[in-house]
Protein backbone atom coordinates (compact mmCIF):
# COMPACT_ATOMS: atom_id res chain seq x y z
CA UNK A 1 0.00 0.00 0.00
CA UNK A 2 2.78 2.56 0.77
CA UNK A 3 4.51 1.88 -2.63
CA UNK A 4 1.01 2.98 -4.13
CA UNK A 5 1.08 5.78 -2.00
CA UNK A 6 4.70 7.31 -3.42
CA UNK A 7 3.83 6.35 -6.40
CA UNK A 8 0.72 8.65 -6.13
CA UNK A 9 2.79 11.26 -4.44
CA UNK A 10 5.58 11.41 -6.61
CA UNK A 11 2.90 11.90 -9.58
CA UNK A 12 1.71 14.83 -8.33
CA UNK A 13 0.97 17.47 -11.32
CA UNK A 14 4.04 19.56 -9.65
CA UNK A 15 6.29 17.04 -10.58
CA UNK A 16 4.75 15.66 -13.47
CA UNK A 17 4.68 19.28 -15.23
CA UNK A 18 8.43 19.44 -14.65
CA UNK A 19 9.47 16.06 -15.53
CA UNK A 20 7.27 17.06 -18.66
CA UNK A 21 9.12 20.62 -19.42
CA UNK A 22 12.23 18.23 -19.12
CA UNK A 23 10.71 15.89 -21.75
CA UNK A 24 10.32 19.38 -23.67
CA UNK A 25 13.86 20.74 -23.85
CA UNK A 26 15.22 16.94 -24.56
CA UNK A 27 12.91 17.49 -27.53
CA UNK A 28 14.38 20.73 -28.25
CA UNK A 29 17.73 19.61 -28.21
CA UNK A 30 16.85 16.18 -30.28
CA UNK A 31 15.45 18.22 -33.05
CA UNK A 32 17.71 20.97 -33.60
CA UNK A 33 20.83 18.55 -33.33
CA UNK A 34 18.92 16.08 -35.99
CA UNK A 35 17.82 18.96 -38.62
CA UNK A 36 21.66 20.33 -38.47
CA UNK A 37 23.33 16.64 -38.53
CA UNK A 38 21.23 15.39 -40.68
CA UNK A 39 22.27 18.69 -43.50
CA UNK A 40 26.03 18.55 -41.88
CA UNK A 41 25.84 14.68 -42.30
CA UNK A 42 24.25 13.99 -45.75
CA UNK A 43 27.11 17.08 -46.85
CA UNK A 44 30.06 15.34 -45.30
CA UNK A 45 29.41 12.19 -46.13
CA UNK A 46 28.98 13.10 -49.90
CA UNK A 47 32.32 14.13 -49.60
CA UNK A 48 34.05 11.95 -48.65
CA UNK A 49 32.53 9.51 -51.25
CA UNK A 50 33.22 11.75 -53.91
CA UNK A 51 36.67 10.91 -54.02
CA UNK A 52 38.06 14.85 -54.48
CA UNK A 53 41.96 14.80 -54.05
CA UNK A 54 42.69 15.31 -50.32
CA UNK A 55 39.39 16.65 -48.93
CA UNK A 56 38.19 13.39 -48.40
CA UNK A 57 40.72 11.75 -47.15
CA UNK A 58 41.29 14.60 -44.67
CA UNK A 59 37.16 14.69 -44.16
CA UNK A 60 37.45 10.95 -43.51
CA UNK A 61 40.00 10.90 -41.18
CA UNK A 62 38.25 13.59 -39.03
CA UNK A 63 34.90 11.60 -39.48
CA UNK A 64 36.67 8.19 -38.23
CA UNK A 65 38.49 10.38 -35.50
CA UNK A 66 34.96 12.18 -34.18
CA UNK A 67 33.03 8.81 -34.50
CA UNK A 68 35.27 6.97 -32.32
CA UNK A 69 35.20 9.28 -29.39
CA UNK A 70 32.61 9.13 -26.59
CA UNK A 71 30.18 11.89 -27.23
CA UNK A 72 30.25 12.48 -23.41
CA UNK A 73 34.36 13.79 -24.08
CA UNK A 74 33.05 16.08 -26.96
CA UNK A 75 29.92 17.58 -24.76
CA UNK A 76 33.05 18.38 -22.44
CA UNK A 77 35.04 20.03 -25.20
CA UNK A 78 32.09 21.98 -26.16
CA UNK A 79 31.17 23.23 -22.81
CA UNK A 80 34.44 23.38 -20.98
CA UNK A 81 36.71 23.28 -23.69
CA UNK A 82 35.51 26.20 -25.84
CA UNK A 83 35.70 29.41 -23.46
CA UNK A 84 39.38 28.93 -23.57
CA UNK A 85 39.39 29.46 -26.91
CA UNK A 86 36.95 32.25 -26.47
CA UNK A 87 33.51 31.30 -27.45
CA UNK A 88 31.57 30.81 -24.77
CA UNK A 89 28.07 28.79 -25.53
CA UNK A 90 25.27 28.83 -23.09
CA UNK A 91 24.11 25.21 -22.14
CA UNK A 92 21.44 24.05 -23.99
CA UNK A 93 23.99 25.75 -27.56
CA UNK A 94 26.90 23.68 -26.41
CA UNK A 95 24.52 20.39 -26.16
CA UNK A 96 22.98 21.15 -29.37
CA UNK A 97 26.36 21.99 -30.78
CA UNK A 98 28.05 18.60 -29.32
CA UNK A 99 25.19 16.44 -30.35
CA UNK A 100 25.93 17.86 -33.88
CA UNK A 101 28.97 17.50 -34.35
CA UNK A 102 29.11 14.02 -33.46
CA UNK A 103 26.09 13.07 -34.77
CA UNK A 104 27.02 14.95 -38.63
CA UNK A 105 29.40 12.43 -37.96
CA UNK A 106 27.24 9.25 -37.53
CA UNK A 107 25.53 10.24 -40.65
CA UNK A 108 28.12 11.10 -43.01
CA UNK A 109 29.15 7.62 -42.34
CA UNK A 110 25.14 6.79 -42.77
CA UNK A 111 24.89 8.39 -46.24
CA UNK A 112 28.54 7.33 -47.57
CA UNK A 113 27.53 3.35 -47.24
CA UNK A 114 24.02 4.29 -48.44
CA UNK A 115 25.39 6.07 -51.79
CA UNK A 116 27.87 2.82 -51.92
CA UNK A 117 24.98 0.44 -52.16
CA UNK A 118 23.10 2.20 -55.03
CA UNK A 119 23.94 0.14 -58.12
CA UNK A 120 27.15 2.22 -59.69
CA UNK A 121 25.21 1.57 -63.04
CA UNK A 122 23.15 3.98 -62.32
CA UNK A 123 25.74 7.10 -61.86
CA UNK A 124 27.44 6.36 -65.47
CA UNK A 125 24.08 6.27 -67.05
CA UNK A 126 23.68 9.54 -65.66
CA UNK A 127 26.81 10.62 -67.16
CA UNK A 128 26.40 9.32 -70.09
CA UNK A 129 22.86 10.94 -69.89
CA UNK A 130 25.14 14.27 -69.71
CA UNK A 131 24.27 15.15 -66.22
CA UNK A 132 27.16 16.44 -64.78
CA UNK A 133 28.59 14.48 -61.78
CA UNK A 134 27.35 16.80 -58.75
CA UNK A 135 24.20 16.23 -61.14
CA UNK A 136 23.95 12.83 -61.25
CA UNK A 137 24.72 12.67 -57.61
CA UNK A 138 21.72 14.95 -56.74
CA UNK A 139 19.20 13.91 -58.84
CA UNK A 140 19.91 10.30 -59.60
CA UNK A 141 22.23 8.95 -56.69
CA UNK A 142 21.34 10.69 -53.16
CA UNK A 143 17.70 9.85 -53.87
CA UNK A 144 17.91 6.49 -54.33
CA UNK A 145 20.57 6.16 -51.54
CA UNK A 146 18.21 7.88 -48.85
CA UNK A 147 15.26 5.06 -49.16
CA UNK A 148 18.14 2.51 -48.33
CA UNK A 149 19.02 4.82 -45.47
CA UNK A 150 16.06 5.18 -43.50
CA UNK A 151 16.59 1.82 -41.12
CA UNK A 152 20.12 3.47 -40.32
CA UNK A 153 19.12 7.39 -40.43
CA UNK A 154 16.14 6.17 -37.74
CA UNK A 155 18.24 4.16 -35.47
CA UNK A 156 20.73 6.88 -35.16
CA UNK A 157 17.88 9.43 -34.45
CA UNK A 158 16.65 7.20 -32.27
CA UNK A 159 20.33 6.86 -30.38
CA UNK A 160 20.14 11.24 -30.41
CA UNK A 161 17.39 11.56 -28.45
CA UNK A 162 18.81 9.14 -25.79
CA UNK A 163 22.23 10.46 -26.13
CA UNK A 164 20.47 13.98 -24.88
CA UNK A 165 20.43 12.26 -21.50
CA UNK A 166 24.29 12.52 -21.33
CA UNK A 167 23.87 16.68 -21.20
CA UNK A 168 22.75 16.41 -17.60
CA UNK A 169 26.42 16.72 -17.17
CA UNK A 170 26.45 20.02 -18.32
CA UNK A 171 23.22 20.60 -16.23
CA UNK A 172 21.32 21.00 -19.42
CA UNK A 173 17.66 21.28 -17.92
CA UNK A 174 15.94 18.10 -19.66
CA UNK A 175 14.46 15.23 -18.49
CA UNK A 176 16.95 13.13 -16.99
CA UNK A 177 18.22 16.52 -15.07
CA UNK A 178 14.80 17.48 -13.34
CA UNK A 179 14.02 13.43 -12.56
CA UNK A 180 16.99 13.83 -10.75
CA UNK A 181 16.20 17.00 -8.88
CA UNK A 182 12.90 14.98 -8.05
CA UNK A 183 13.90 12.47 -6.15
CA UNK A 184 17.03 13.94 -5.14
CA UNK A 185 13.91 15.76 -2.80
CA UNK A 186 12.56 12.28 -1.54
CA UNK A 187 14.18 9.09 -1.50
CA UNK A 188 10.81 7.73 -2.06
CA UNK A 189 10.39 8.87 -5.14
CA UNK A 190 13.37 7.21 -6.52
CA UNK A 191 11.94 4.28 -8.09
CA UNK A 192 8.41 6.54 -9.44
CA UNK A 193 10.59 8.77 -10.99
CA UNK A 194 12.67 6.03 -12.97
CA UNK A 195 9.65 4.13 -14.09
CA UNK A 196 8.25 7.86 -15.50
CA UNK A 197 11.84 8.35 -17.12
CA UNK A 198 11.82 5.06 -18.48
CA UNK A 199 7.75 5.32 -20.48
CA UNK A 200 8.83 8.66 -21.06
CA UNK A 201 12.29 7.90 -23.01
CA UNK A 202 10.89 4.70 -24.82
CA UNK A 203 7.69 6.20 -25.60
CA UNK A 204 9.56 8.44 -27.62
CA UNK A 205 11.86 6.80 -29.05
CA UNK A 206 9.74 3.81 -29.92
CA UNK A 207 7.19 6.22 -31.58
CA UNK A 208 10.17 6.91 -33.76
CA UNK A 209 10.99 3.34 -34.40
CA UNK A 210 7.38 2.68 -35.34
CA UNK A 211 7.44 5.94 -37.89
CA UNK A 212 10.68 4.40 -40.06
CA UNK A 213 9.15 1.38 -40.01
CA UNK A 214 6.08 2.86 -42.04
CA UNK A 215 7.99 4.43 -44.32
CA UNK A 216 9.81 1.54 -44.73
CA UNK A 217 6.82 -0.18 -45.83
CA UNK A 218 6.15 2.47 -48.19
CA UNK A 219 9.53 2.53 -49.56
CA UNK A 220 9.63 -0.99 -50.53
CA UNK A 221 6.05 -0.73 -52.37
CA UNK A 222 7.48 2.22 -54.92
CA UNK A 223 10.12 -0.36 -55.43
CA UNK B 1 50.63 18.57 -22.27
CA UNK B 2 53.74 16.71 -21.78
CA UNK B 3 53.65 18.23 -17.70
CA UNK B 4 49.77 16.57 -17.47
CA UNK B 5 51.22 13.33 -18.53
CA UNK B 6 54.20 13.43 -16.57
CA UNK B 7 52.55 13.98 -13.12
CA UNK B 8 48.99 12.52 -13.27
CA UNK B 9 49.50 9.27 -15.52
CA UNK B 10 48.45 6.97 -12.55
CA UNK B 11 45.57 8.58 -12.99
CA UNK B 12 45.19 7.66 -16.99
CA UNK B 13 46.45 4.19 -16.25
CA UNK B 14 44.03 3.60 -13.66
CA UNK B 15 41.23 4.88 -15.52
CA UNK B 16 42.42 3.30 -19.10
CA UNK B 17 42.37 -0.03 -17.04
CA UNK B 18 38.86 0.60 -15.51
CA UNK B 19 37.85 1.12 -19.60
CA UNK B 20 39.02 -1.81 -20.32
CA UNK B 21 38.53 -3.91 -17.80
CA UNK B 22 34.18 -2.43 -17.58
CA UNK B 23 34.29 -2.82 -21.40
CA UNK B 24 35.57 -6.62 -21.61
CA UNK B 25 33.24 -7.75 -18.59
CA UNK B 26 30.44 -6.48 -20.25
CA UNK B 27 31.25 -7.61 -23.66
CA UNK B 28 31.34 -11.29 -21.75
CA UNK B 29 27.91 -11.12 -20.07
CA UNK B 30 26.05 -9.18 -22.76
CA UNK B 31 26.96 -11.98 -25.32
CA UNK B 32 26.03 -13.98 -23.42
CA UNK B 33 22.68 -12.46 -22.13
CA UNK B 34 22.11 -11.25 -25.52
CA UNK B 35 22.32 -14.42 -27.49
CA UNK B 36 19.79 -16.21 -25.00
CA UNK B 37 17.46 -14.02 -25.75
CA UNK B 38 18.29 -13.95 -29.60
CA UNK B 39 17.00 -17.34 -29.09
CA UNK B 40 14.07 -16.26 -27.22
CA UNK B 41 13.12 -14.37 -29.97
CA UNK B 42 12.77 -16.87 -32.79
CA UNK B 43 11.40 -19.67 -30.80
CA UNK B 44 8.84 -21.52 -31.77
CA UNK B 45 7.31 -21.01 -28.14
CA UNK B 46 4.89 -17.59 -28.49
CA UNK B 47 5.27 -16.47 -24.58
CA UNK B 48 9.18 -16.83 -24.94
CA UNK B 49 9.38 -14.95 -28.53
CA UNK B 50 6.96 -12.24 -26.53
CA UNK B 51 9.63 -12.09 -23.67
CA UNK B 52 12.24 -11.25 -26.28
CA UNK B 53 10.84 -9.16 -27.46
CA UNK B 54 9.69 -6.76 -24.95
CA UNK B 55 13.28 -7.08 -23.35
CA UNK B 56 15.23 -5.95 -26.23
CA UNK B 57 12.65 -3.26 -27.29
CA UNK B 58 12.04 -2.28 -23.75
CA UNK B 59 16.15 -1.78 -23.60
CA UNK B 60 17.37 -0.36 -26.88
CA UNK B 61 14.51 2.82 -26.48
CA UNK B 62 15.33 3.46 -22.63
CA UNK B 63 19.01 5.59 -22.20
CA UNK B 64 22.01 3.78 -21.50
CA UNK B 65 22.37 6.66 -18.77
CA UNK B 66 19.00 5.99 -17.03
CA UNK B 67 19.56 2.31 -16.67
CA UNK B 68 23.15 2.68 -15.08
CA UNK B 69 21.60 5.66 -12.36
CA UNK B 70 18.67 3.48 -11.76
CA UNK B 71 21.13 0.73 -10.44
CA UNK B 72 23.74 2.83 -9.10
CA UNK B 73 20.22 4.55 -6.88
CA UNK B 74 18.07 1.69 -6.62
CA UNK B 75 20.38 -0.92 -5.34
CA UNK B 76 22.28 0.69 -2.67
CA UNK B 77 18.74 1.62 -1.23
CA UNK B 78 16.71 -1.85 -1.39
CA UNK B 79 19.14 -4.33 -1.49
CA UNK B 80 23.16 -3.76 -1.07
CA UNK B 81 25.94 -1.78 -1.04
CA UNK B 82 27.10 -1.35 -4.79
CA UNK B 83 30.33 0.86 -6.45
CA UNK B 84 30.08 2.99 -8.89
CA UNK B 85 32.28 0.44 -11.34
CA UNK B 86 29.96 -2.13 -10.49
CA UNK B 87 26.51 -0.37 -11.08
CA UNK B 88 27.92 0.95 -14.42
CA UNK B 89 29.23 -2.53 -15.89
CA UNK B 90 25.58 -3.82 -14.94
CA UNK B 91 24.10 -1.01 -16.38
CA UNK B 92 26.28 -1.29 -19.84
CA UNK B 93 25.59 -4.97 -19.98
CA UNK B 94 22.11 -4.82 -20.03
CA UNK B 95 21.90 -1.49 -22.51
CA UNK B 96 24.50 -3.78 -24.38
CA UNK B 97 23.07 -7.44 -24.98
CA UNK B 98 19.40 -5.91 -26.20
CA UNK B 99 21.43 -4.40 -29.09
CA UNK B 100 23.06 -7.67 -29.26
CA UNK B 101 20.21 -9.50 -28.86
CA UNK B 102 19.15 -7.58 -32.95
CA UNK B 103 22.33 -8.60 -34.37
CA UNK B 104 22.56 -12.35 -33.24
CA UNK B 105 19.02 -12.47 -34.08
CA UNK B 106 19.64 -11.20 -37.31
CA UNK B 107 22.66 -13.82 -38.03
CA UNK B 108 20.55 -16.73 -36.91
CA UNK B 109 18.15 -15.69 -39.11
CA UNK B 110 20.04 -15.22 -41.77
CA UNK B 111 20.95 -18.76 -41.61
CA UNK B 112 19.94 -20.55 -44.39
CA UNK B 113 16.76 -22.23 -42.68
CA UNK B 114 17.48 -25.48 -44.16
CA UNK B 115 20.27 -25.77 -41.40
CA UNK B 116 17.22 -26.34 -38.55
CA UNK B 117 15.45 -28.27 -40.19
CA UNK B 118 18.42 -30.89 -41.22
CA UNK B 119 19.29 -30.92 -37.56
CA UNK B 120 16.05 -31.51 -35.77
CA UNK B 121 15.38 -34.20 -38.33
CA UNK B 122 18.54 -36.00 -37.66
CA UNK B 123 17.36 -35.93 -33.76
CA UNK B 124 18.78 -33.07 -32.12
CA UNK B 125 16.94 -31.15 -29.59
CA UNK B 126 15.97 -27.43 -30.08
CA UNK B 127 18.99 -26.17 -27.95
CA UNK B 128 21.11 -28.75 -29.62
CA UNK B 129 20.85 -28.09 -32.90
CA UNK B 130 20.87 -24.07 -31.75
CA UNK B 131 24.59 -24.60 -30.14
CA UNK B 132 26.41 -27.05 -32.45
CA UNK B 133 24.71 -25.93 -35.78
CA UNK B 134 23.09 -22.52 -35.86
CA UNK B 135 24.95 -20.18 -33.59
CA UNK B 136 28.54 -21.55 -35.00
CA UNK B 137 27.27 -20.12 -38.50
CA UNK B 138 25.56 -17.24 -37.11
CA UNK B 139 28.36 -15.40 -35.23
CA UNK B 140 30.46 -16.59 -38.55
CA UNK B 141 28.09 -13.60 -40.17
CA UNK B 142 28.24 -11.15 -37.11
CA UNK B 143 31.13 -10.99 -36.07
CA UNK B 144 31.77 -7.41 -37.97
CA UNK B 145 28.48 -6.11 -36.37
CA UNK B 146 29.57 -7.32 -33.05
CA UNK B 147 33.02 -5.38 -33.20
CA UNK B 148 30.95 -2.08 -33.75
CA UNK B 149 28.98 -3.07 -30.90
CA UNK B 150 31.92 -3.63 -28.75
CA UNK B 151 33.64 0.12 -29.62
CA UNK B 152 30.44 1.37 -29.03
CA UNK B 153 30.33 -0.47 -25.78
CA UNK B 154 34.39 1.39 -25.20
CA UNK B 155 32.57 4.65 -25.89
CA UNK B 156 29.79 3.84 -23.67
CA UNK B 157 31.32 2.95 -21.15
CA UNK B 158 31.83 7.12 -20.58
CA UNK B 159 28.48 6.90 -18.84
CA UNK B 160 31.00 5.51 -15.77
CA UNK B 161 31.86 9.31 -15.11
CA UNK B 162 28.24 9.54 -14.30
CA UNK B 163 28.48 6.83 -11.19
CA UNK B 164 32.01 7.67 -10.17
CA UNK B 165 33.60 4.53 -11.85
CA UNK B 166 37.11 5.45 -11.78
CA UNK B 167 37.02 4.69 -15.76
CA UNK B 168 38.90 7.21 -17.98
CA UNK B 169 36.31 9.86 -18.34
CA UNK B 170 35.85 10.05 -14.74
CA UNK B 171 39.78 10.39 -14.56
CA UNK B 172 40.20 13.15 -17.02
CA UNK B 173 37.48 15.17 -15.23
CA UNK B 174 39.97 14.74 -12.06
CA UNK B 175 42.79 15.41 -13.68
CA UNK B 176 40.98 18.97 -15.18
CA UNK B 177 39.91 19.54 -12.20
CA UNK B 178 43.85 18.87 -10.35
CA UNK B 179 45.30 21.16 -13.01
CA UNK B 180 42.89 23.26 -13.85
CA UNK B 181 44.08 22.78 -17.57
CA UNK B 182 40.45 21.46 -19.18
CA UNK B 183 41.34 21.33 -22.98
CA UNK B 184 44.57 19.96 -22.99
CA UNK B 185 43.47 17.23 -20.22
CA UNK B 186 40.32 16.06 -22.14
CA UNK B 187 42.38 16.03 -25.37
CA UNK B 188 44.61 13.49 -23.82
CA UNK B 189 41.66 11.17 -22.29
CA UNK B 190 40.28 11.77 -26.08
CA UNK B 191 43.42 10.56 -28.03
CA UNK B 192 43.49 7.34 -25.70
CA UNK B 193 40.38 6.32 -26.71
CA UNK B 194 41.26 7.13 -29.91
CA UNK B 195 44.03 4.49 -29.11
CA UNK B 196 41.48 1.74 -28.35
CA UNK B 197 38.76 2.22 -30.79
CA UNK B 198 40.32 3.14 -33.53
CA UNK B 199 42.48 0.31 -34.31
CA UNK B 200 39.22 -1.47 -33.69
CA UNK B 201 36.71 0.39 -36.11
CA UNK B 202 39.79 0.05 -38.99
CA UNK B 203 40.15 -3.80 -38.50
CA UNK B 204 36.22 -4.16 -38.46
CA UNK B 205 36.25 -2.21 -41.92
CA UNK B 206 38.76 -4.29 -42.93
CA UNK B 207 36.94 -7.95 -41.89
CA UNK B 208 33.67 -6.31 -43.51
CA UNK B 209 35.45 -6.02 -46.37
CA UNK B 210 37.04 -9.31 -46.29
CA UNK B 211 33.32 -11.43 -45.75
CA UNK B 212 32.02 -9.00 -47.93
Amino acid sequence: METVQNFINAYSWTNIHYLLQGLWVTVEVSVASIILSFIFGTILGVIRYANIKYVSAIIGFIIDLIRNLPLLIIIFFTYFGLPNLGFKPAIIEAAILAMTVFESMMIAEIVRSGIMAVDSGQMEGALSNGLSYWQGLRIIILPQALRNMIPALVSQFISLVKDTSLATIIVLPEMMYHAQIIYGQNTNYIIPMFVALAVLYFVVCYALSLIARYFEKRMSYSK
Amino acid sequence: MAHIVATQWPLLLTGLWHTILCSVIALFFSLIIGSLFAIFEIMPNRVMRIIGHVYVEIFRNIPLLVITMFFFVVIPLYVTKINGFTAGTIGLTIYTSAFIAETVRSGIQSVESGQMEGALSNGLTFWQSMRFIILPQAFKIVIPPLGNQFINLVKNSSVLAFVAGFDLMYQGNMIANNTLQTMPSYFIVAVLYLVITMPLSYYMRHLEKKLA
